[in-house]
């Protein structure tokens, strides 16, 4: 018999948590980072679609946590924990952070895709939650879907095909 | 975002005049370009959510090319032109002669034809704006990429990632013959220009 799945859609500067047969999806990263949580024990996993480095810069009055790697990650971690996951056994995966244009010279804006991928480990190990596969940077978009089943995340893009990691 | 919430109708059709006069200045080059007349459908002028934005070139998903150019100078922003890849491939094949089999890769030369040809329109696009507004703008070397919708706008959003989960975006579709989708002019201003566009119109942008 064939399970019916639910996918689960994560949009831009958004996140969410999901369980047992559904599957988490983002589509079209580019500079920003899908960052995924899953604990295998209970099999629970959560996604975040992150936008931009750090919720320092952020000029707008009511702050969307999701957006920004330093406040998106932590609020993952609290929703999965609040769905029953161990803490222990949360391990982490993620990819995008690409630099979609090249440009000479460019300004720091430019950068905003590595520098997304640096400030999501970065909270990832001041929350000491250890980063099991990444596939980040390049110059290309990608969709991925993690099961939340085996926490296996499904990376495709136009130009480099398929993976899982 | 707070930066709208006060945007008068009076505001937005001020800046549908802007993308009015840029495309059709950008519509007259790929006329002349492509020896046919082209069509440009009336501008638009909305404040999208970062998933709607996506959702207007078919999802973020969606394959497309797209030239990218910044803006620099006094009213700075992002612009993009976006074709599909028939159409992409229908504008090489009659402005440089170039043929592309089907499922043919495009190469180098193709991609830098179709640079080139994005570079023209928006240079157009650009300078007409330029001439209107009499504020300085000007674009950096273009740059192509070739893949999904979503990772390719997104790009051209960050400055507002910073201020709220809107954009606001000015947007030109072009048409030739049957409808046949030609390409779309998208012009996203970053946040800070929006008062220096409506003071260079005599626009007053306090008190609203």
């Amino acid at each position: 018999m064939i399970e019916e799945q639910s996918i689960i859609k994560v949009g831009m500067a958004d996140l969410n948590v999901g369980s047992q047969d559904s599957l988490i999806r983002t589509t079209g990263l580019g500079s920003c980072v899908g960052l995924t949580l899953f604990d295998p024990g209970k099999k629970l996993a959560g996604m975040a679609h992150v936008m931009l480095p750090s919720s320092d810069i952020a000029r707008e009055g009511q702050l969307n946590i999701a957006k920004f790697a330093d406040t998106a990650v932590p609020e993952l971690l609290s929703r999965l924990l609040a769905l029953g996951a161990v803490r222990s056994r949360i391990v982490a995966k993620m990819a995008g952070g690409s630099q979609m244009f090249a440009f000479a010279g460019g300004n720091d804006t430019m950068r905003i895709g590595p520098r997304n991928v640096e400030s999501c480990k970065l909270a990832l190990e001041s929350l000491r939650i250890p980063l099991i596969a990444e596939d980040t940077g390049g110059n290309f978009g990608r969709t991925i879907e993690i099961a939340c089943s085996t926490g296996m995340l499904h990376i495709r893009s136009v130009q480099k095909g398929t993976k899982e990691i | 975002m707070e930066l709208f919430k006060n945007f008068k109708d009076f505001k937005m059709d001020v800046l549908k005049e802007v993308g009015n006069i840029g495309a059709g200045n950008a519509a007259t080059a790929l006329s002349q370009l492509l020896n046919k007349p082209i069509d440009m459908a009336v501008p638009k002028v909305q404040l999208l959510s970062f998933e709607e934005i996506t959702d207007k070139v078919g999802g973020a998903e969606e394959l497309v090319y797209a030239v990218f150019l910044r803006v620099e100078g006094e009213a700075p922003g992002n612009l993009f032109f976006i074709l599909t890849p028939d159409a992409a491939i229908s504008l090489l094949n009659r402005i440089a002669g170039i043929e592309i089999l089907p499922d043919q890769e495009l190469g180098e030369m193709e991609f830098s034809a179709l640079s080139e040809i994005g570079n023209i329109l928006a240079g157009s696009y650009l300078s007409s704006l330029a001439d209107f507004t009499s504020l300085s703008m000007y674009p950096t070397v273009p740059a192509l990429a070739m893949d999904m919708a979503g990772a390719i706008l997104g790009y051209g959003l960050l400055q507002f990632g910073q201020m709220g989960d809107d954009a606001l975006l000015i947007d030109t579709t072009f048409l030739e013959g049957q409808n046949e989708i030609e390409g779309q002019f998208f012009l996203i201003p970053d946040p800070e220009s929006f008062p220096k566009i409506f003071k260079a119109l005599g626009v007053p942008f306090d008190n609203d």
